[in-house]
């Protein structure tokens, strides 16, 4: 039974993929040069959107619960960034080390001070403590670096790289890269370490997993860890193109959280099919119809395809984290 | 011996008391009824929230202000005291806090609020108590149509705005325009005007996109500018959009002429833009360049004196803010000096008040213009290696 569902989960992957694809390639050959930059643009958006709502999938599939502080994660990152890379003066490396770590931590500290004093409490509760935890958040964030947005430089410069008559910053190639490699990260931890396979098994069913040995306290912990490290690191590789601020998190974490409903709460692919799909969208969208109907279109689209879809577009009764 | 000279002196006494009196009462004919201890002005600016980079420098330039006045003696000898409440950039809150100091405090003005929102809210107040309102927003509705009670310091989003389709038509000399503007309500008013007024100065408006004030990335908009005849894009938003789009423009290799609305005069856009901010061209007070001032002439003066205390209180450059504030602070004590302790008069004064030099320019009053200042007081302001420059203009 679950064969065949993961059968037709992966035909769903391909079919997604292929159309987004198809979509991509009628773009370009109906508006060549602006089509590419457009998809360029839509790309380094949708790649951001897929890190956070990858976020959000970790946690809900360890957690049921939705983290309405996964923006502010990103927010943090990003405002941490500027105070070790641009005020400290800290080489870039070392800086993204030393915020995710932070970020981290908080997220692991949340989990242990708040989530898990929640546990028998309902799933809505903990929803809406994280909704004050990012309130909360913003408004330390906005004390202690004031409302100003603030500006960190790109990883290597600003020249754009020119192919093909798009032009694209080359912190966009450090977007990409990134994503994919946090993606492949998160599928090897998923599938291939113990830990992993026991934070699906606590997905899957919690009470077996513990009867089996496997600690559902532990699991949620790390799951928080890993969902702020990637929003932290969200957060900090977009810094230089959109500029980090106290209040850009509110609008990444919808953005986020729309793109992890549209590929499939709960699902890594999903997640990353999702993010792509909505960057890539909103763009075109700016771009083809008055651009003032960008987030309205784009997510009109989402709302047709949860219709059609209520999993998602890869998502599973289950939500097992895959 | 003793009581005969006390009786002689009673009278004396009393004759003097009498001639003192009716010289305090009608003295001049025209004196002022003054207040027991001190004038009592109210202050709503938004001091923390989402405004508090305008209503913080606005607050420190009124206490400075206040400094400056009573140490000079005050207004004819009686003191001058601002109560300034906090509006956290929240229109209710507005409202509550001009009604507070009215019915707590007996303020005979209120200065305020920082943005237009705020003002609004607080404008039915200050009419309905007959009250006079000094704002430092810059909304063309506050004023338009003109509220008896309302009066304003900063230049409005209308005169920047003919300022930009001057400088269009008269500097640049281009007829074809694109716009893109904030979708926010600042954005979109000045889009609105521009694309109004812009036909009277043989101007078309070929394009117009906008964007969200937390967008990352603005290149489908401008891709889309870029096939059309625009010969110069002007941008209506403030940071950090603004600067998004003079990176987006230099990345896509565009370089038509990038025109900005006042919302970006502050160092924080060249900050933010970096290398890209550079040929930005966008209308301001003249305050920002004092060289574009005449010199030795009274406003030069002013704005001088101003920025030295500033700098030397609060160890900090003057912005625009800063100038409304302390304009705000000027015209209420200048009216105040003929009104006296009567909340009615000071209105009737301020509406009279001619020529009078503040920072942000020279201010001239009456019952069909509540805004003072007008478009001569702007300048354009252009971005050369990361500094202002006065644009020429011809």
């Amino acid at each position: 039974m679950l064969d065949t569902y993961d059968k037709s989960r992966k035909k769903m992957l391909f079919g997604s993929a292929a159309l987004l694809t198809l979509v991509l390639v009628v773009i370009l050959a109906v508006k060549g040069s602006t089509g590419l930059q457009w998809i360029a643009s839509g790309l380094t958006v949708g790649s951001i959107y897929a890190l956070v709502a990858m976020g959000f999938s970790v946690i809900y599939s360890s957690t049921r619960v939705i983290n309405f502080a996964q923006g502010e994660f990103s927010m943090l990152g990003g405002m941490l960034m500027y105070t070790f890379a641009s005020s400290a003066g800290l080489p870039v490396p070392l800086a993204f080390i030393i915020s995710v770590v932070i970020v981290s931590l908080l997220g692991a500290g949340f989990e242990r001070l708040a989530v898990r004093r929640l546990r028998d409490s309902s799933v809505i509760t903990v929803i809406i403590v994280t909704i004050g935890f990012s309130i909360f958040l913003r408004a330390v964030a906005k004390w202690i670096w004031g409302s100003e947005p603030v500006k960190i430089a790109a990883f290597s410069g600003e020249k754009p790289v020119r192919f093909l008559g798009a032009a694209v910053v080359p912190q966009s190639f450090w977007v990409f890269g990134f994503t994919a490699l946090a993606v492949l990260l998160a599928f090897l931890f998923f599938n291939r370490t113990l830990i992993g396979k026991g934070m699906r098994a606590v997905a899957a069913n919690p009470d077996a997993a513990s009867l089996v040995g496997v600690s559902t306290s532990t699991s949620s912990l790390i799951a928080w860890t890993v969902a702020a490290a990637l929003g932290a690191a969200a957060g900090i590789i977009i810094a230089p193109i959109r500029f980090a601020a106290y209040n850009v998190g509110t609008m990444l974490g919808l953005k986020g959280f729309a793109a992890a409903i549209l590929g499939g709460l709960g699902s890594a692919p999903g997640a990353v099919v999702g993010g792509l799909t909505l960057g890539v969208l909103e763009t075109i969208t700016a771009g083809v119809f008055p651009s003032g109907y960008k987030d309205a279109l784009a997510f009109l689209i989402l709302i047709l395809v949860l219709l059609a879809w209520p999993q998602g577009l890869l998502g599973r009764r289950q939500d097992v984290m895959t | 011996m003793l009581l005969r000279r006390f009786r002689v002196g009673t009278p004396v006494v009393l004759l003097a008391l009498f001639v003192a009196l009716s010289l305090t009462a009608f003295g001049c004919g025209t004196q002022v009824q003054k207040p027991k201890d001190f004038y009592k002005i109210g202050g709503v600016l938004s001091t923390s929230g989402p405004a508090a980079p305008l209503g913080q420098p606005e607050q420190r330039s009124l206490m400075l202000f206040e400094e400056q006045i009573n140490a000079k003696g005050g207004i004819d000898g009686v003191k001058v005291k601002f109560i300034i409440e906090d509006d956290e950039s929240d229109p209710a809150k507005a409202a509550v806090a001009i009604n507070k100091l009215i019915k707590q405090e007996n303020v005979l003005a209120v200065i305020g609020s920082s943005s237009t929102g705020a003002t609004l809210a607080m404008a039915p107040v200050a009419s309905k108590e007959k009250i006079t309102q000094v704002c430092c927003a810059a909304g063309t509705k506050i004023t338009q149509p003109v509220n008896e009670w309302v009066f304003r310091t900063p230049p409005t989003d209308s005169m920047a705005i003919t300022k930009v389709l001057q400088y269009l038509k008269n500097t640049l000399k281009v007829t074809e325009i694109a716009i893109l503007h904030d979708s926010n309500a600042f954005g979109t008013g000045g889009a609105d005007e521009l694309q109004s007024k812009a036909p009277g100065y043989g101007i078309q408006v070929v394009a117009r996109e906008q964007y969200g004030s937390t967008d990352t990335d603005m290149t489908a908009q401008l891709t889309k500018i870029k096939q059309t005849p625009a010969q110069a894009l002007v941008v209506w938003g403030t940071n950090p959009g603004p600067a998004s789009i003079a990176k987006n423009m230099q990345q896509l290799g565009m370089t038509i002429p990038y025109i900005g609305s006042h919302g970006i005069a502050s160092k924080k856009f060249i900050e933010l833009g970096g290398p890209a901010a550079n040929g930005v061209v966008f209308p301001a007070g003249r305050l920002l360049i004092p060289s574009s001032i005449p010199a030795g002439s009274e406003w030069r003066k002013a704005v001088d004196e101003f920025s030295a205390a500033y700098k030397k209180k609060y160890g900090m450059d003057i912005d625009t803010y800063a100038a409304h504030g302390w304009d705000a602070g000027l015209i209420i004590t200048d009216a105040l000096k003929r009104a006296g302790n009567d909340p009615i008069k000071l209105r009737d004064e301020i509406e009279k008040t001619s020529k009078l030099v503040g920072i942000d320019g020279i201010y001239t009053y009456s019952p069909t213009n509540h805004d003072g200042l007008n478009v001569s007081d702007l300048i354009m302001i252009k971005i050369v290696n990361g500094a202002w420059t006065e644009a020429k203009s011809s």
